[in-house]
């Protein structure tokens, strides 16, 4: 068996331990972890696309919200006739989950789809934008569709999302992207990065590459969309505006773009940074604020772009050690 | 046919108030190339030095409300410098997006200090103006929505004279054009775009200002929805590009201010985008922007 896919395994098997302690840990630090947990597949999907592909997308919430309205609408609106009055045993419970969160980012995926193959013939700023347009466009619609709450949002959502679904799809988005990006057909995505004309020049389909990433980001999305909304139980159309979306390129930029592991510790600092600075609340933003103008003053190449050839050999394609 | 002509007249002071923010994002575009994301907040603290000028000074009078101008759009160009210097300066030459990611940092600090210093509460806006309606015919006609066109009108003029008559409107052409040829011929770099800084921030404010006057109530984060419309009006018209930027505004405020009359009023945040979309699909460098190939 490949090594990457064993280390695939053994995240899954140890978030899963966890998971079957998780009544002993506080579950305010659980908490913290379950959303640490969701900023992690948010960031490494959208690395894909905005760090290896190049590609600057700030469409990344609209997929989430996407993956999010879809699964939650499973569960809330065909759960109940699917698993009866009893509401089912925790393995149907688990397998609709599944499900949902499955259709959730096909939804995104194919949402994707539809965003990427017009908008990625643009470059540069002007993809920025189109992204950006089409999220507050997907947001300006769940606002106006009231069989899904509206402006109020989707609410009564089961409380389906657990440390092992939020870590082992965390485990799965960095293998798949990992795995991707170092495949023969994945090294397409670099070159597109590197240089656009001479990929093409040597044969490439890079617009296709393009697309790929996209759809694959948005598919990653759309399951930590779900994944959130069956963590807060209510999902509301603004909590995915375009702060959520600039919120995760920040942790792609600050991780080092095309650096899984330094995007992961940075989507970790990032999540966790609020948090420490609860203490302080009134100054928490105004601190996150100047902690983000230093840094890039001070690490232009992202926090964690160290040189990673030793490091990397010894952890090659293994995803996540031990979730911590 | 009033209906008509009134929207249009809604349309025009909004799409001013749009153009006035959106040249200063197309002047920092067009010689610095990256998106300042600061500078809906600079829109916001405009406002706010208008709201405590106007405080001091007397109301309903047209010099008051001048001078409150003025103290607005003067206090936004020294912050704009200051932004400019402190922050982006030490990264110019840097990948792009790092500067993106500072502006954003710079964008959320303007934004949380103002809800520290001024509350996040929203302040009504004094009329540091006279403020009539006039009905013409069965137009009704606000003072203010004339001044935002007037002011912005006079403001838009006097840059194009700026732009394109003055020794320094040159020095700026040419360091959008080409940095390092302009460089070479002896064109101060860091003076022209700390006046470029402090021309895009000061229009920002007299936006601010105008648009306090319309929407009468301010808040530290009243920047970010015009802010994020004045930007798209910008890239509509291809960015970098001065009367492309007022072009998309107006655009812009037509379009929204029809649909908001319209029954899907509720889909006026994202008809700014489809109208984006729609555009950049057939025109990928804006409406009068020139599309550049890359080459090798």
């Amino acid at each position: 068996m490949p090594k990457p896919l064993i280390a695939l395994i053994a995240a899954v098997v140890a978030a899963f331990g966890v998971s079957y302690f998780s009544d002993r840990i506080d579950p305010y630090y659980l908490d913290v972890m379950t959303g640490v947990g969701i900023n992690i597949i948010l960031a490494v999907s959208l690395n894909l696309v905005n760090g290896y592909t190049g590609q600057f997308s700030l469409g990344h919430a609209g997929f989430m919200s996407v993956g999010a309205y879809l699964s939650a609408s499973i569960t809330v609106l065909a759960g109940p006739r699917i698993l009866g009055d009893s509401g089912g045993t925790a393995l149907q419970q688990g397998l609709l989950f599944l499900c949902a969160l499955i259709a959730g980012g096909l939804g995104a995926a194919l949402a994707g789809l539809a965003v990427g193959i017009p908008s990625l013939r643009l470059k540069g700023d002007y993809l920025a934008l189109v992204t950006l347009g089409f999220g507050e466009i997907i947001r300006v619609i769940f606002q106006n569709v009231d069989a899904l709450g509206g402006a109020l949002g989707l609410n009564g959502i089961p409380n389906y999302t657990t440390f092992f679904w939020v870590y082992a799809f965390a485990a799965l988005t960095v293998y798949v992207v990992a795995c991707l990006v170092r495949s023969t057909y994945g090294r397409g995505f670099i070159a597109t990065h590197d240089d656009e004309i001479a990929s093409e020049a040597v044969g490439l389909n890079t617009t296709r590459y393009k697309i790929v990433a996209f759809v694959v980001g948005a598919f990653f999305a759309g399951v930590a969309g779900g994944l959130y909304g069956h963590f807060k139980m209510t999902i509301t159309p603004t909590g995915f505006d375009f702060t959520k979306s600039i919120e995760i390129v920040v942790m792609v930029i600050l991780g080092g773009m095309g650096n899984t592991p330094g995007v992961i510790l940075a989507a970790i600092l990032l999540t966790l940074l609020p948090e420490v600075l609860r203490s302080v609340d009134e100054y928490r933003m105004v601190i996150y604020s100047l902690l983000l103008i230093v840094l890039m003053l001070v690490r232009p190449k992202g926090l964690f772009n160290f040189d990673y050839a030793g490091i990397f050999t010894r952890l090659r394609g293994r995803p996540r050690a031990t979730p911590s | 046919m009033t209906e008509f002509l009134q929207q249009l007249l809604n349309g025009l002071s909004l799409g001013a108030i749009y153009a006035l923010i959106a040249l200063g994002y197309t002047m920092v575009y067009g010689i610095l190339r990256f998106i300042n994301f600061a500078h809906s907040d600079v829109f916001m603290v405009g406002a706010f030095i208008g709201y405590f000028a106007g405080e001091h000074l007397p109301q309903g009078t047209v010099w008051g409300g001048l001078c409150a101008l003025a103290a607005a759009m003067l206090g936004c160009a020294v912050l704009g410098i200051l932004i400019e210097r402190l922050v982006y300066r030490p990264l110019r030459g840097g990948p792009t997006l790092n500067v993106l990611i500072t502006a954003i940092g710079v964008s959320l600090f303007l934004e949380y200090t103002g809800q520290l210093v001024f509350g996040a509460t929203p302040r009504s806006f004094p009329q540091i103006f006279p403020a009539k309606t006039i009905a013409v015919g069965g137009l009704i006609v606000s003072t203010s929505q004339v001044l935002v066109i007037v002011v912005a009108g006079a403001l838009m003029v006097a840059l194009q004279f700026a732009v394109y008559r003055t020794k320094i409107g040159m020095a700026m052409r040419a360091v959008s054009l080409n940095p390092r040829a302009a460089q070479l011929v002896g064109v101060n770099i860091d003076v022209v775009i700390s006046f470029t800084f402090a021309l895009g921030s000061a229009l920002a404010a007299a936006g601010g200002v105008l648009y306090a006057l319309n929407y009468p109530s301010i808040d530290p984060l009243m920047g970010v929805a015009p802010g994020l419309k004045a930007f798209v009006a910008a890239v509509l018209g291809g960015i970098g590009n001065i009367p492309g930027a007022a072009l998309g505004a107006l655009i812009l405020g037509m379009t929204e201010t029809f649909v908001d009359g319209s029954r899907w009023s509720t889909y006026k945040d994202a008809i700014a985008f489809a109208v984006l979309i729609g555009i950049l699909l057939f025109r990928p460098a804006g409406l009068l922007g020139r599309y550049t190939p890359e080459k090798v």
